[in-house]
């Protein structure tokens, strides 16, 4: 298998962004990553895009085509990837299996998602459709309904508090207030968030990722191409994907993401690594309770210590185990199909070490995790500098 | 949706019928076609799940879909089937302040929703609290 390198980076401002179109964001990161990359489109093999449903949220199929012909990249082969929430994160293990396979030498690895242009009522519709159709969402399941449940079933097993779901959705808009591109830039404290509207109960408004509008882009290299072209590479040392049940229903265990747990085993195995020698992890914060839960599936805490872990301060972005410098999805914004690939923009961006006010000390290894619906799918990389 | 997506389910959805996989003695909720344990050294047969169970996991739904909008707020559950798997459904009739984990249910038939103004009526399960 061959190396493979980001050698350029590239994100649209996250947000409800009225004036661009589900193509214009894409062309947008895409350039900002080539040029980042200091490479032209003729010098590209491949693209591939993450997308969940710009089927439902604008109406268009055929994304591929579209992007590869208004990014100006025409005859260059364009893949559309989905796996709903974590179809960024697919698109990068696409992108990465192209190069590791040696079929190409640089890559572009687009996520986008135009969630603004549906109206308000049928975007929770859309969403659910990363859940089970005929079993879950005929009985009235919403998607952030599924995630209550597993967030009422770890308070009852290991007495998870409201308070701790709510340090989650406070930590990330810290994070989130020193990241110029984040959906929310603003702090919020526990009791606008306690106070927040139920969604779902126990799950309130703040403590749910918002519907944002935003693209990302990284361009891979081998690592011959990386060396030619490339001062400051960032290396994808690991990289793992897993699926697990679609429904809730047939989950052995619904504090336990089983797809995390096979995804993380298998690309801590590839990186030679373990989860104490991450320095910090972009963790998919659809909902805080899965922040929590996730940051037990990928061995940073024991199962039932995620909440604890919060409340002490051990994955601030001076703590033990930052996570989600970026905001997450909480505050930086969760256009879905860009989620997966805006976390390896972070990852690239805190290795590089110029992330700014938000920046984790001395950052060597980082890790991002993409989960798509309730943890049917989990996509797992592992960056080095 | 069409009629025949929704008629197709109606034995599962009007009488709770699941899977049995006779090779792992293991029953299954929504019906399945491979033994997701044995796969195809499993035989796979219909069988009536029992209508009562308990409470494993509820929330509260305030937001919803157009086709629940009326309906909120209502309680989504996971419910244990007695001898049988998890499932998940409505928790109706009962105030939500009622819900609790470990609470005893039992099936009872209803609506479930409506496709807009010209559409289906879709029925289904739903449970009741049995306490």
């Amino acid at each position: 298998m061959r190396k493979v390198a980001v050698i350029g980076v590239g994100m649209t401002k996250f947000g409800e962004l009225w004036n661009s179109s589900l193509r214009s964001l894409t062309i947008e990161a895409g350039i900002k990553a080539l040029n980042d990359a200091g490479i032209g489109g003729e010098e590209v093999d491949a693209i591939y895009t993450g997308c969940m449903s710009g089927d439902m949220f604008v109406k268009q199929g055929h994304i591929a085509s579209l992007i590869a012909d208004y990014g100006g990249m025409l005859p260059v082969p364009s893949t559309r990837v989905e796996a709903a929430c974590a179809s960024g994160g697919l698109a990068l293990r696409q992108g990465f299996m192209a190069i590791a396979s040696g079929m190409a030498d640089i890559v572009v690895v687009g996520g986008v998602e135009k969630m603004t242009d549906s109206l308000g009522s049928q975007t929770t519709g859309y969403l659910a459709l990363a859940a089970d159709q005929e079993w879950e969402a005929f009985n009235g399941a919403t998607f952030p309904s599924l995630y209550a449940l597993m967030a009422r079933r770890h308070m009852h097993e290991y007495g998870t508090t409201e308070e701790q779901l709510g340090l989650v959705a406070v930590k990330n808009h810290h994070n989130g207030s020193l990241n110029p591109n984040a959906h929310f830039q603003f702090d919020v404290s526990l009791e606008k968030v306690m106070n927040s509207s139920l969604v779902a109960d126990p799950l309130r408004l703040f403590h749910c990722s918002p519907v944002s509008d935003g693209a990302a882009c990284v361009i891979l290299a081998s690592e011959e191409k990386a060396k030619e072209l490339s001062e400051d590479p960032v290396w994808i040392i690991g990289s793992g994907q897993a699926s697990a049940a679609i429904g809730l229903y047939d989950r052995e265990d619904i504090c336990t993401i089983d797809s995390t747990v096979n995804a993380a085993r298998a690309a801590y195995k590839m990186a030679g690594v373990t989860p104490k020698d991450i320095d910090f992890a972009e963790v998919h914060d659809c909902f805080t309770i899965n922040e929590i839960i996730s940051s037990e599936d990928l061995g940073f805490f024991k199962k039932g210590e995620g909440g604890k872990a919060v409340e002490e301060g051990l994955t601030s972005l001076d703590g033990e185990i930052p996570i989600n410098p970026s905001g997450g999805l909480k505050a930086k914004g969760h256009p879905v199909g860009a989620t997966g690939v805006a976390q390896a923009v972070e990852a690239v961006i805190q290795l590089r070490g110029k992330a700014g006010k938000r920046q984790v000390k001395d950052a060597e290894i980082g890790l991002t995790h993409n989960i798509g619906g309730s943890g049917g799918t989990a996509v797992i990389h592992i960056f080095s500098r | 949706m069409s009629v025949p997506r929704f008629w197709r389910e109606i034995p599962y959805r009007y009488r709770l019928i699941g899977s049995y996989c006779e090779n792992c003695k293991e029953t299954f909720f929504p019906p399945r076609e491979i033994c997701p344990k044995c796969r195809r050294a499993g035989n796979i047969k219909n069988i009536k799940l029992e209508e009562e169970g308990e409470i494993f996991s509820y929330t509260v739904i305030r937001t919803a879909p157009p086709e629940f909008n009326t309906q909120t707020p209502y309680v989504v559950a996971l419910i244990k089937l007695k001898n049988g798997p998890l499932i998940l459904s409505q928790v109706t009739d009962c105030d939500v302040e009622d819900v609790e984990i470990g609470k005893k249910v039992r099936m009872v038939f209803r609506k479930i929703s409506e496709d807009g103004e010209a559409g289906i009526i879709n029925y289904g399960y739903k449970f009741v609290l049995a306490e």
